[in-house]
């Protein structure tokens, strides 16, 4: 039990080294980091918003207003589908979720049923997943002269999730306006966002640009000016400048587009991936409402052969080529996509208009100030708290406490280099947990200590009393550290935020303190044993 | 170097007897503690209420309270409750979820911001939605449910069932008086309180486990002593340890009670209340309830027969002498 194999005192001592240098990053400067190797670790823990001081905000898709607004679509093309097939009707209700559309003569019930049918889309449909093969909508009847679309509640679950795929991607660039640094932004549960800003004092300007619509357009490109060469001189009135694929370093492509927009944003109800039917390649498909399609209809009949611009944000997303007219209100754009590009545009479009307006359901900001109180009487209280139990247990345990405290430094290294790994958060809760920790990981040690006391004052000898000790007291640390861990996980699993934060760093501490207790401490105590050989219990 | 040591080795103390004074005593705060709460009811945070609360330091250093609550009050925003904490000036102001919904919530804070920001450092502000108090009630509620169910799932597991009762009773009980702490505070519940009762939850529990595992070990050594004292030498034995333990928790606690500022205080000052409970409920409820729980066999239950005997035999000598 006492004897440690040279490769096992190896792999101790190389888990302490590994152990340092993934905690080093968190205390070393930025520029010691910036001159490490690329292989190097130098993750270090990211401060949660109540350290660093910023803003986070709770966003809700409102699921209401997208079941409605979805309904009020369809019956809206149910009405232009009917006047295409010029079948006379003399209602088309919405009632619900159904549109119900009452013909004038009931021997078109089939064909209007063949029309609405039409308009339903598969559930699910995105270029990584191929859908179920579902329809978001029932097409049936109701009296004989009265044909009914039902949206289905799958279909319009799977709009909210796709939904909040869409804002997800809104937000982002919106947040990116404010050119704050590394935003973060989250799906959250079934409908939500969780946005979070640091160093954001005043999050009101955060929920100005998060309420408004993204301002997407349709326009056409100006002829006289070839996509991607810079103009020469000075531009016609009616057009101006934008740039392609522009990223941070790269100004992209420059576009001589138009200043009349064709469609805008809200005239676009929906935009889908998918693939060409001839040739397999990744496509976006997209609709308009009915106004939106008259317009682009339209205009492209008059200019097949021209580019036309996709401009979002004065961006200019991509620029196909018309080539042919575009009158079902609806289209598709091919081009050099990849599946997940395809995605991206769709999403991109689909983002135009918010797909349902955004809730602010919780909101918290802490100034930086406050922050930077909370790490200064954090960073206090843990030295202090590490002090009182260092030596607490030297003046209690002498050469055995010292070892402890050995162990305990490293418990306390490991939870900081296991968190920069896993890149967790540390909050101010967190804090708290590596304080708790710090009084609690000693326990493992004292369950030990205690036990071969024990032993050793029953009679044994000093190196089987060491053992049975050790051997006695491993049940029990399990046993008491588990009942603490199912307590941790389920703190881990409901809680959010900065309660979360305690709870992983007390896992965390969980883990790391077995680990140390058992482990480093009894291989310290085998050298010690090794080199003194004592016949006395040193406590 | 002489070394401390906190609790006797070699000691004999009869704990379990206590209970004729620990078994009233923690009925009685927990029945209070009950009362309390369906009457007077927890200082419940905006975490769990919804609202909007605003934390503040004043840059002179010293809070004008009276001025503070009527402008807050003349925002007309229902109830308003102002207070000063910690030094230096902080204040806090807490409102209530307003009607009209989130624009009216936003318009009130900006009213309070541009209001407060020429005297007063705005350090915190949290709107909490009615839905998501909801369910944060909600997962604060479950979160303790569960936790007390699958670790007694897990105890029963590890040991008998009845041993597994007798520490998730103690385990209520600690909650119960935590809940009480709270109440008679009137400290703020909030999520951060919920995080402090599970970790009470799991400290109460390792406290137990410990002992209890040396009731199993010595159930198994010693087939006919008496439950009382099987129990008592099981509390002894493992006295020293909880004695160490609940200091170095305790010593760490305080150090955060002491020094972690005071976002964190209330966090602590439960933990550290928590600490005590635990270890008090560990050898004065959760072990001498095994008494009535039962850790019988047939041999126990004639030893225990016997020490009764001798026990009345030993009431009715002295009796006999003064004759």
């Amino acid at each position: 039990m006492l004897h440690f194999s040279p490769w096992k005192t190896a792999a101790i001592g190389a888990l302490c080294l590994l152990g340092v240098i993934f905690a080093l990053p968190n205390v070393l400067p930025q520029s010691v980091l910036n001159s490490y190797p690329s292989w190097f670790p130098a993750r270090t823990i990211v401060l949660g918003l109540d350290l660093q001081g910023g803003s986070q905000l709770l966003l809700e898709v409102d699921g209401e207003a997208l079941r409605k607004s979805r309904a009020v679509g369809l019956q809206e093309e149910a009405r232009r589908v009917m006047r295409e097939a010029r079948i006379g009707t003399t209602g088309i209700d919405l009632n619900g979720m159904t549109v119900a559309v009452t013909l004038r003569d009931p021997s078109d019930l089939a064909k209007a049923q063949e029309r609405l049918r039409t308009l339903a889309q598969p559930i699910g449909a995105s270029a990584f997943a191929p859908g179920t093969g579902q329809l978001d909508l029932e097409v049936g009847q109701r009296n004989a002269n009265v044909a009914t679309a039902t949206l289905t509640d799958q279909g319009l679950q799977a709009r909210v999730r796709q939904a909040v795929d869409q804002s997800l991607e809104v937000i982002r660039r919106r947040v990116d306006q404010l050119g704050t640094v590394e935003p973060s932004i989250q799906r959250q549960g079934a409908d939500r966002v969780l946005v979070q800003v640091p160093g954001l004092a005043d999050p009101q300007r955060l929920k100005d640009i998060l309420g408004q619509t993204a301002k997407l357009e349709f326009r056409l490109v100006d002829p006289n000016f070839p996509i991607g060469q810079p103009p020469s001189g000075p531009l016609p009135a009616g057009s101006e400048l934008m740039y392609e694929g522009a990223k941070d370093d790269n100004p992209g492509i420059p576009v001589v587009v138009e200043r009349r927009v064709i469609v805008s944003g809200e005239d676009l109800t929906d935009a889908q991936p998918g693939f060409d039917q001839n040739n397999r390649q990744p496509i976006v498909s997209f609709k308009f409402n009915t106004r939106g399609a008259q317009a682009f209809a339209q205009v492209t009949r008059e200019n097949v052969g021209r580019p036309f611009a996709i401009v979002l944000d004065d961006k200019v997303i991509s620029a196909p080529r018309i080539n042919e007219p575009i009158t079902g209100g609806s289209g598709q754009i091919s081009g050099n996509f990849t599946v997940e590009s395809a995605n991206d545009l769709a999403v991109l479009l689909r983002a135009g208009a918010l797909p349902a307006p955004l809730n602010v359901v919780e909101e918290r900001t802490v100034g930086p100030g406050l922050g930077q109180d909370s790490i200064t009487a954090g960073t206090r209280a843990t030295w202090v708290a590490a002090i009182f139990v260092i030596v607490f247990m030297f003046a209690t345990y002498g050469v055995f406490g010292f070892f402890a405290n050995i162990a305990l430094i490293v418990h306390v290294v490991f939870i900081f280099a296991l968190m920069s790994l896993l890149g967790a958060t540390l909050t101010l809760p967190g804090i708290a947990g590596i304080v708790l920790t710090i009084g609690t990981a000693v326990d493992s040690n004292v369950l030990i200590y205690e036990r071969i006391r024990e032993e050793f004052r029953a009679g044994r000898t000093m190196v089987s009393a060491i053992e049975s000790g050790f051997k006695h007291a491993f049940a029990v640390i399990v046993d008491s550290n588990s009942t603490m861990a199912i307590a941790a996980l389920i703190l881990f699993l409901l809680g959010s935020g900065p309660v979360r934060g305690f709870a992983v760093v007390f896992l965390l501490g969980i883990l790391t303190t077995v680990i140390t207790a058992v482990t480093m401490t009894r291989l310290m105590i085998a050298l010690w044993y090794r080199r003194t050989r004592p016949t006395t219990m040193p406590f | 170097m002489r070394l401390i040591r906190l609790f006797p080795d070699d000691s004999k103390f009869r704990f379990v007897r206590w209970r004729v004074l620990s078994f009233p005593f923690s009925a009685f705060i927990t029945v209070t503690t009950v009362v309390l709460f369906l009457t007077v009811g927890l200082n419940f945070g905006i975490d769990f209420t919804g609202g909007t609360l605003m934390e503040m330091q004043a840059k002179s250093g010293q809070a004008d309270l009276s001025s503070v609550r009527s402008a807050a009050h003349s925002f007309e925003a229902g109830e308003v409750e102002v207070q000063e904490f910690g030094q230096g000036g902080q204040v806090s102001v807490r409102f209530r979820t307003q009607p009209g919904g989130q624009a009216a919530q936003d318009a009130l804070v900006q009213k309070a911001r541009s209001t407060f920001q020429n005297d007063y450092e705005i350090r915190r502000v949290e709107t909490v939605g009615p839905r998501v108090s909801g369910e944060l009630v909600q997962s604060g509620t479950l979160g303790v449910v569960l936790s007390i169910v699958s670790v007694l799932v897990y105890l029963w597991f590890r040991f008998e069932f009845n041993l597994a009762l007798g520490a998730v009773i103690g385990t209520l009980h600690d909650i119960v008086l935590t809940v009480g702490f709270f109440l008679i505070t009137r400290e703020e519940f909030n999520m951060t309180s919920i995080a402090a009762i599970l970790t009470i939850v799991g400290y109460s529990l390792n406290e137990t486990v410990v002992v209890f595992d040396r009731t199993r070990e010595l159930l198994r050594k010693y087939k006919n002593i008496p439950t009382e004292e099987l129990l008592d030498l099981s509390i002894n034995s493992t006295m020293s340890r909880t004695v160490m333990t609940a200091t170095t928790t305790a010593l760490s606690l305080l150090a955060l009670v002491l020094f972690g500022g005071q976002a964190i205080q209330g966090f602590a000052n439960v933990m550290l209340f928590g600490v005590l409970i635990c270890t008090y409920s560990a050898i004065f409820v959760s072990t001498p309830m095994l008494i009535y729980l039962g850790v019988k066999t047939s041999a126990r239950a004639a030893a225990d027969a016997k020490a009764e005997a001798e026990a009345k035999a030993a009431e009715s000598k002295p009796a006999q002498v003064r004759a």
